[in-house]
């Protein structure tokens, strides 16, 4: 009972850290669920997980670099960011209430796409003139801009365009290329 | 090897640098460069570079060459996952279909985080608290205008005393804390560092502890530690040692607590 009631009380913690936003970024590092939730937060937030389900939410790891091909170690788990995400999709009329309009949800599908494509880089160049085929040019760039700020892309100094840390986070990247690899041309 | 002939391999080099130089910045095919032929031209110039410039420049190609053969060794790697697609496939697919199309694609594969951002009573309670305490924009915006007062003389005992100048320079204080210290050791060589810097009221303590670590720096005292029964002395010298300032100094911290201000005062009164 004792145990239990450690769980639960747990539990409820990591829901306040990972639901309520403490930074400029959401989500929280590993190590700050690790000093709030003790060591055996990995094992604590599977419950949560489990918990989300119902809810059709989940609680999503995005490792620093690339994700480990087995099992990730605490080191790593540490250094990694913890979010809340939907388990199963948007259904897309829904994606308005968001505060995005469908332009600016096609361009950022078309965007992340093309980067995929292109091994994880492309000119910005390129994903501009990309864009500019369907979009008006003013919106382009506006488009583009918003993205890096919300942190699905990335910008260098060279004017390469990369995924960042929130396409990492909420996009399925291979279910979008076979989804798209299946449509009808 | 002639000076044209020198020039020409050299603008060779800077044309491979280029080329190398674009598949890092500019996305070109890694597999456009002929890494094979371009080993053999550094091969075949190598022997007749001399000038520090002309082997910088020879050092510059090979390290852009490492550069694209690890891009090669990355786009192996990608189109060996099941990641990998053809661009122009992709491209294509992206061209053909109309922005409805692409959202509801999107939207299957699209989880966004839930964030939310919620005010509690708390938070509340501290904000009401932080606006009656601020004070209006207009008392917190005037400036003060400085007082405009007529220039006049002033003495330097009026300056000691409004603690502009000190009474003694710092070395004339110094030499009078040498002084003292000299007389309290007396025959003795030697003082208990909280029987020197001790005196009765804590703020003294601590003007003495600070004089007393400058006699040690500049020379004119040292300090004897005793580690196992926890005891340091003060030895004044009876010269400042100059040359103590050429050897490798040593910090010695010591804590000046008022906890153990008190224990030394309690101790002296038994």
């Amino acid at each position: 009972m004792k145990r239990k009631a450690y769980y639960a009380r747990k539990i409820k913690r990591a829901a306040q850290l990972l639901f309520y936003k403490r930074h400029m970024k959401p989500g929280v590092k590993g190590w700050e669920l690790k000093n709030a939730l003790g060591s055996d937060y990995p094992k604590i937030l599977k419950v949560l997980d489990n918990h989300l389900k119902k809810l059709d939410l989940q609680v999503k790891t995005v490792f620093e670099g690339e994700e480990p091909k087995e099992k990730p170690t605490l080191e790593e788990l540490n250094r990694a960011r913890f979010f809340v995400t939907l388990r199963g999709g948007l259904p897309s009329k829904d994606a308005k209430m968001m505060g995005w309009r469908i332009d600016d949800i096609a361009g950022l599908a078309v965007a992340i796409s093309y980067i995929i494509s292109k091994r994880g880089k492309a000119p910005r160049e390129d994903v501009e003139d990309m864009l500019r085929s369907k979009l008006p040019g003013w919106r382009v760039e506006m488009n583009l801009n918003r993205y890096i700020k919300a942190g699905y892309l990335a910008e260098d100094e060279n004017k390469m365009l990369y995924l960042d840390w929130r396409t990492r986070a909420e996009v399925d990247q291979k279910e979008l290329v076979d989804l798209l690899l299946g449509t009808e041309s | 090897m002639s000076t044209k002939e020198k020039k020409h391999s050299s603008e060779r080099l800077q044309r491979v640098i280029e080329l190398c130089k674009s598949v890092e910045t500019r996305g070109v095919d890694p597999f456009a460069v002929d890494v094979d032929d371009i080993i053999a031209t550094l091969n075949k110039c190598f022997p007749d570079w001399e000038s520090p410039e002309e082997l910088s420049l020879d050092a510059e190609a090979v390290q852009y060459l490492a550069s694209v053969i690890q891009n090669q060794g990355n786009w192996v790697k990608q189109r060996s996952t099941s990641l990998y697609t053809d661009p122009f496939l992709l491209e294509e697919k992206l061209q053909r279909l109309n922005k409805e199309e692409l959202v509801t694609l999107f939207t299957k594969v699209w989880n966004p985080v839930i964030e939310l951002e919620q005010l509690s009573i708390p938070s509340l309670t501290g904000a009401m608290k932080y606006w009656n305490d601020l004070a209006p924009i207009d008392e917190r915006w005037t400036r003060n205008v400085p007082m405009q007062v007529a220039a006049g003389a002033t003495t330097r005992e009026e300056l000691i005393k409004q603690r502009i100048l000190a009474e003694k320079t710092f070395f004339e204080e110094l030499e009078a804390f040498w002084t003292e210290l000299k007389q309290k050791v007396g025959e003795n060589e030697k003082i208990d560092y909280w029987d020197f810097v001790g005196a009765d009221t804590y703020n003294e303590t601590l003007d003495r502890a600070y004089m007393t670590s400058f006699l040690v720096t500049y020379g004119y005292a040292t300090l004897e530690l005793r580690p196992l029964e926890e005891e340091i002395f003060i030895k004044p010298f009876t010269k400042p040692r100059s040359e103590l300032a050429d050897k490798r100094m040593v910090s010695v911290p010591i804590s000046v607590s008022h906890k153990e201000w008190m224990r030394w005062k309690e101790g002296k009164q038994i």
